[in-house]
């Protein structure tokens, strides 16, 4: 055992320091395996971010209430009666004053302009009942101040300021025939909300037409197992009927589907890529391996077999592959994590998120390196361990 | 006359070009005793690098026996012929085959690293056999830090330090100049001569013949022998 060991380890030795000599095409492998781990981990990062920021969006002391079946906030509508009648549900917080906090709610999509690309973009502009603020917890208004209700004034995500065109403090705008001014700018914790413009919902009704209807109502509940409670309530009144849910719930329901899409690309497409990596390694390895033959040749002369040879071939096609990894690792890491980018979320709007690695993606990105390395290797170094002995006669 | 080493009983061996079968030997027989430095010569393609295969267990036969120390070998399968020739076999050949990543006394420990001996041991083997062939003071240098001759040396040193009984040659001075030729001769010769190594040795060269006790002359598959010894 440790004779074998001895002998795998010199050969293995013997065939890295001979690396040099192949230093081109070893590093042309290197490249086009850290592309194949930079693309795999970019896509990987990205539904990351994504989920991270959607799924990390919404409490679970928040429940929102749409009509059966409309899944997302833009394809329900809810009467004025029915508002009413919720505000009747049992485990609600209450205010001061006895009344419910509740927020019913507008949401409805304007353009903007992205300062990117200079491309028209939609943004979800959400129309706020009076006592939204009290509803929603950890919103705070980072500039200026939050708007009057009544009036045309708009409150901004910081990543609608940051990524669209027109929307910093004081900015004035038309939206549905209307002039508007932007009167403040809010921090939600790099949620989905930073991604959204806010206004007053008696406002946006009178302009959209809506008359007393509203599209989504949240309230907050005095606990969150107060759900199950208030969606019986809902189905024991025939004129609700509604899909209640915690606005956890409902946005890590959202981010499934868009994240799942981004993992379902970044594979596929990764995978592909690796095809063309593993010509190139399996080109490298066969060129180091008929480089090496007569060496081999003459190993097998004096008596070592087979197996040195094969581990040797293996341990540097692995060898390779790894610091290809780890390049398209770092290189992704020093490019991408971090990096602001924006996707259509749920409702077709744009989502705001960042690219975000972690050690398992940067696992998942090392093992596809791996097998490549592997499948690159495992074909040369069969050929190396059957080299004919004969060749330790012929000249080089 | 000491013991045989090697016996060769009617052995043939043929090679299949294609479709086509080319006999190289037909019923060849031979014996090398122990102690023997027989010199190999003939025409280019008369088999005499097959023959050198052939006794070290590189290459195996169509048919016949070849018997070493008094056992068959020629039915060995591949992993007894790599047992037997990392205990019984040294192999020099024309272009020296060193691995040029290692220094000339890695080179040397090689065989060694098939052997149960340790680390300390396999080093005090090396420095002897780097002193038999004169090259002490060369034993950190790479192969391509050495002259031809001083590289064959090395691949003397590698053929003996795990002590075989037999070393085959092929035209190891086929790529030295006269006077270095000479030199690795001579070194052959002392080996045959003080450390009883049997010697199997092809050369074109009838120079380098005279060195060997004997000499046969293969051609058309089979022998002729002078005796070039006197
Ligand atoms: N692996 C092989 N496959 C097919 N034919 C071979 C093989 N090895 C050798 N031969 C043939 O066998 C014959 C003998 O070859 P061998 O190498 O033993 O000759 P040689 O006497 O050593 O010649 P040289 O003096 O040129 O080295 C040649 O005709 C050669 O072409
Ligand atoms: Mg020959």
């Amino acid at each position: 055992m440790g004779r074998t060991l001895t002998q795998i380890g010199t050969v293995t030795a013997m065939n890295l320091r001979s690396l040099p000599q192949r230093k081109w095409t070893s590093l042309a492998t290197v490249v086009a395996i850290a592309l194949v781990t930079g693309v795999l981990l970019a896509f990987l990062a990205m539904a990351n971010g994504f989920q991270a920021t959607v799924a990390g969006t919404g409490a679970s002391d928040v429940m929102i209430a749409m009509r059966k079946g409309s899944e997302s906030e833009i394809n329900s509508t809810l009467m004025r009666e029915q508002v009413l009648l919720l505000q009747e549900a049992p485990g609600l917080a209450k205010a001061s004053d006895g009344k419910p906090l509740m927020s019913p709610e507008l949401y409805v999509i304007v353009d903007g302009i992205k300062k990117s690309s200079g491309l028209k973009a939609n943004l979800p502009l959400r129309g706020l009942g009076p006592l939204a603020n009290e509803v929603r917890r950890g919103i705070t208004i980072v500039s200026g101040r939050m708007f009057q209700p009544g009036t045309n004034e708009l409150v901004v995500g910081r990543a609608v300021s940051k990524q669209f065109r027109g929307f910093e403090l004081g900015a004035k705008m038309r939206l549905a025939s209307q002039n508007w001014v932007v009167v403040g700018e809010f921090d939600a914790g790099g949620t989905v909300f930073e991604s959204e413009i806010w206004a007053d919902v008696a406002v946006l009704q009178g302009l959209y037409q809506r008359g007393s209807t509203v599209q989504t109502v949240r309230a907050r509940m005095t606990d969150p197992a107060n759900l199950e409670k208030i969606r019986a309530f809902s189905e024991a009144d025939p004129r609700l009927k509604l899909d209640v849910k915690s606005e956890k719930d409902f946005y890590a329901g959202q981010s499934r589907n868009i994240g799942d899409l981004i993992l379902y690309l970044g594979w596929p497409l990764a995978i592909a890529m690796s095809f063309g990596a593993l010509a190139g390694a399996l080109n490298t390895m066969f060129a180091s391996v008929d480089a090496r033959t007569r060496e081999i040749a003459t190993l097998r002369a004096i008596g070592f077999r087979g197996t040195p040879a094969f581990i040797g071939t293996m341990v540097e096609s692995l060898i390779l592959a790894a610091i290809g990894g780890l390049v398209g690792a770092v290189g992704t890491y020093l490019l991408f994590d971090g990096l602001s980018a924006a996707t259509l979320g749920g409702n077709f709007t744009q989502v705001v998120f960042s690219l975000k690695l972690s050690w398992s993606l940067v696992l998942q990105g090392l093992i596809l390196a791996l097998v490549i390395g592997v499948a690159g290797g495992v074909f040369p170094a069969w050929r190396a361990a059957r080299v004919p002995l004969l060749a330790a006669f012929k000249e080089q | 006359m000491s013991a045989p080493l090697i016996l060769l009983k009617g052995v043939t061996k043929s090679y299949t070009r294609g479709k086509q079968t080319v006999p190289i030997f037909e019923r060849l027989d031979m014996t090398i005793p122990t102690q023997d430095f027989v010199a190999i010569m003939g025409p280019s393609g008369s088999g005499k690098t097959t023959l050198l295969n052939l006794l070290g267990g590189i290459d195996k036969p169509s048919g016949g026996e070849i018997v070493f120390d008094g056992k068959r070998m020629d039915n060995l399968d591949e992993s007894r012929l790599a047992g037997f020739r990392a205990g019984n076999v040294g192999f020099i050949f024309q272009f020296y085959n060193l691995m040029p990543m290692l220094t000339a006394s890695q080179n040397v420990e090689l065989p060694l690293l098939l052997t149960k001996l340790g680390p300390k041991a396999r080093g005090d083997r090396v420095k002897t056999a780097l002193e038999i062939v004169g090259l002490s003071d060369r034993a950190r240098h790479k192969p391509s830090e050495l002259s031809g001759g001083q590289q064959q040396r090395v691949a003397i040193a590698r053929a003996i330090v795990s002590d075989p009984k037999l070393l085959l040659c092929d035209e190891p001075t086929g790529d030295l100049d006269r006077e270095t030729a000479g030199e690795i001769l001579s070194m052959l010769q002392t080996l045959n001569r003080d450390l009883g190594k049997t010697i199997v040795m092809v050369t074109h060269d009838p120079e380098a013949a005279r060195f060997a006790k004997r000499t046969l002359h293969l051609d058309k598959g089979h022998f002729s022998e002078k005796d070039l010894a006197a």
